[in-house]
């Protein structure tokens, strides 16, 4: 049972829009909350422009344990006078999880959260039809963020580092402004928004390829599980469901990124920390993890393997045994570099106690994925949202408690056991079916999303379409989006020099965030 | 100790032994495109119509722009007569915008840098990646490179930290309007002479994120570009084929 004012729904369902409870915009806020102290976790809120000057605002809840979510909408208009703004009351002024999203709804549609705490740019570009947002027009010939308003910790012996947007390493922009003490950071405010592409329109490009590309370009370390999300909210709107063959090949190219993505980031965690032994090893097997999934599709991250309807690559049996048997060599090769890493005392005392957060934290801050594993959260989409291979297999939810780098290495350690696990069960297991089925008609009218628990944590992408059964808007949101918050609150306090290894340690998606 | 040696002993070398080996890679890797215009009926075009990022075109014989191919099979499923097929040839690196656009013909692949240059940076190359609009991929397996199964450096290619540093900049990304003056400065920060590398679809063109308002449709026209490195993403060997051709470590050309 929901509480009322709040529509029940499951991945893979498609729901009519008129049945999706709408609210005052005064009472959102409440009505949210109220649901959080129901158990209630924020996994999306997002506006979407339903008219010239209305802003259709939705909020996902998910009750994890009992594999629901709920969903309710709030129409944001401008005031009586022209130049009002349209505005609602803040939703983050009391559950720091809304932040980020709130700030995306102000940038996109210049809609006004009121009491947000610290309402700022999320990704740097201009509203949908011009009109100024909450910090005023967006001036595109302003490089950011060199005018930026950085909260700053004054004192005497107080400096501030800034870092990026270019860095040191092969990696993604972003920019990191430090406020230190010494070695000790007090605070830590991260500017994101470079990697901004305009990816969410392009979703809807009418190149049904080109928009399938775009959802595996969202994160392109995480392509088969933006895709998978992304094929499930089309596939639920055409009502149409994949063969359990199709499913089964999804499942083992998901646990295949997510096997190549753990073990590259424990071997960078050991890079970060000088022990060359396990970076070195850890690094070779990445890759062929990601060589089992060009075996099967052609491409290292799996472009162009999951489309809606199905997968484009089958796994014969042939293939499937011989896949089966390098993984056999792989894990032991992997699983003994691991057990190394973790036998090593220097690299212990580097990960210890390094970028804690509680799970009371961890809650407040809505973290997704091993990061909030790592904090004692029992969540994970696999288990608690299953859909396709998940509802017949099922993969245990590795948690730990401590929330520090320690914790969220381990966790990864285990995900690696388990997938390892999970994929050669699957692999000796294939079910039938044919692997492809073109989408029917999409229902008009209706709204449906996908969650995949990606490497990363919970990836969700919602899709609706208008009267005439045409895809009419599409919503992708990264994992990242939760957690780039916790990253900065887990360097409260901790030296500069943990940086890198408590930054590894989330390894976070900038292009997933900025889209 | 003794667990490091042991493991060390089980780990064993890796390192390919590219160029001197040529790899094998499998069978559903997709390579440079192979056209054959004779197969096409007249005025058919549906893979045309089925290209996602309009990278084919018939005007004087079928041509795909490898700068804008983005390495799906939406054309090879589409033609009905087999026109288009992959193969497994992962050497894809111009030296020039046009060499990329392919008909029946072979590719030019990419040349030695000139001879001036070749002088001052070709033995030990020093480059600073910038990603600018990426999607992470072309980041990531440029990086691998770094990797012991690759083992960039043993070519005196190294990936450095300041541009200050470095002889050139490695691009990837479609440069997203919000990167744009970053990677100005950076390279701006490389001292003269210096390359520019653009790795991948969206570097070259824009790839998947073509024409959206919010990139600027990769490097072309802001910054001059002496390697090309088409994919999405290119897979390491390509890019490295294409760094050894650059500083004239492998000459001998495609078919």
């Amino acid at each position: 049972m929901n509480g009322g004012g709040w529509l029940t729904i499951r991945q893979g369902q498609a729901a009519d829009l008129s049945k999706i409870p709408a609210l005052a915009a005064d009472g959102f806020a409440d009505h949210v909350l109220a649901g959080r102290a129901r158990g209630g976790r924020l996994a999306n809120l997002f506006g979407r422009r339903v008219s010239a000057d209305t802003i259709r605002l939705y909020a996902f809840l998910a009750f994890d344990s009992a594999s629901r979510f709920e969903v309710c909408t709030t129409d944001v208009r401008r005031g009586p006078e022209a130049q009002a703004a349209p505005a609602y009351p803040s939703i983050s002024a009391q559950w720091p999880a809304a932040q980020a999203f709130e700030r995306e709804i102000a940038e996109q549609f210049g809609v006004h959260p009121l009491g947000h705490p610290w309402l700022k740019p999320l990704r740097y570009h201009a509203t949908d039809d011009g009109s100024p947002a909450p910090w005023g027009p967006f001036d595109p010939n302003r490089a950011i963020p060199g005018d930026y308003p950085f909260y700053r910790v004054e004192g005497e012996e107080v400096h501030e580092v800034a870092v990026g947007p270019v860095h040191a390493g092969i990696i993604e922009p972003g920019h990191f402004r430090f406020q230190c003490h010494g070695e000790e950071v007090l605070h830590l405010e991260i500017v994101l928004g470079y990697q901004h592409r305009g990816a969410e329109r392009l979703l809807l490009h009418p190149n049904a390829t080109r928009s399938a590309i775009v959802a595996e370009t969202i994160a392109g370390d995480a392509s088969i599980g933006h895709a998978l999300a992304y094929c499930t909210a089309l596939e639920a709107l055409a009502g149409s469901r994949v063969s359990l063959r199709a499913a089964a090949i999804r499942g083992v190219a998901l646990e295949l990124e997510r096997l190549a993505n753990h073990v590259g980031d424990l071997g960078a965690l050991c890079t970060d920390v000088a022990f060359l032994p396990a970076s070195a090893y850890l690094g070779r097997l990445r890759g062929e993890y990601l060589n089992l999934t060009l075996e099967i599709c052609g491409n290292r991250f799996g472009r162009n393997l999951l489309r809606p309807g199905g997968v484009c690559f089958d796994i014969p049996l042939a293939s499937a045994e011989r896949m089966r048997q390098r993984l056999e060599g792989l894990r032991s090769e992997t699983l003994e570099v691991l057990d190394l890493m973790f036998a090593q005392s220097s690299v212990l005392a580097r990960f210890e106690g390094v970028g804690a957060l509680s799970e009371q934290q961890a809650d407040e801050i809505g973290l997704v994925g091993p990061a909030a594993r790592a904090c004692g959260c029992r969540r994970d989409v696999r288990c608690d949202h299953p859909h396709g291979v998940f509802q017949f297999s099922h993969i245990p939810i590795a948690v730990e408690t401590t929330g520090d780098v320690y914790a969220r290495a381990v966790v990864r350690w285990l995900e690696v056991q388990r997938s390892l696990e999970f994929l050669l069960e699957l692999l000796g297991n294939k079910p039938g079916g044919t692997i492809f089925e073109p989408l029917g008609e999409l229902k008009p009218n209706v709204m449906a999303f996908g969650v995949a628990e990606t490497w990363r944590g919970e990836a969700m992408h919602v899709a609706f379409t208008d009267a005439a059964g045409k895809l009419a808007c599409m919503k992708a949101k990264d994992p990242s989006m939760h957690n780039w918050f916790g990253l900065a609150r887990a360097l409260r306090g901790m030296a500069i020099s943990d940086f890198p290894v408590c930054n590894k340690s989330f390894n976070l998606s900038y292009a997933g965030h900025d889209v | 100790m003794l667990q490091i040696l042991k493991t060390r002993l089980h780990q064993g070398h890796r390192t390919t032994g590219f160029p001197v080996q040529l790899p094998v890679l499998p069978e559903r890797y997709r390579g440079r495109p192979q056209l054959d215009a004779a197969k096409c009926p007249d005025g058919c075009g549906v893979c045309i119509e089925a290209c996602p990022t309009q990278a084919i075109s018939t005007d004087g014989g079928l041509k795909l722009d490898l700068g804008k191919c983005l390495f799906c099979t939406a054309c090879v499923d589409a033609c009905p007569e087999g026109a288009i097929r992959y193969t497994q040839d992962y050497r894809l690196a111009t030296s020039r915008r046009t060499d990329l656009v392919i008909g029946n013909g072979e590719l030019r692949l990419a040349q030695r840098m000139s001879d001036e240059l070749h002088r001052i940076l070709g033995r030990a190359l020093r480059l600073r990646e910038v990603c600018a609009g990426s999607c992470n991929a072309c980041d990531l397996d440029t990086n691998v490179l770094n990797t012991v199964g690759w083992d960039l450096s043993r070519f005196g290619i190294q990936f450095v930290a300041s541009p200050r540093h470095a002889d050139g900049v490695l691009v990837t990304g479609a440069v997203s309007r919000n990167m744009h003056a970053a990677l100005l400065g950076t390279y701006e920060a490389v001292p003269k002479p210096r390359i520019v590398i653009a790795v991948g679809a969206c570097a070259i063109s824009g790839g998947p994120f073509r024409d959206s308002p919010d990139v600027l449709n990769g490097v072309e026209g802001i910054l001059p570009v002496d390697l090309y490195v088409p994919g999405c993403p290119p897979h390491p060997l390509t890019i490295l084929d294409g760094l050894l051709r650059l500083i004239g470590r492998i000459h001998e050309h495609a078919t």
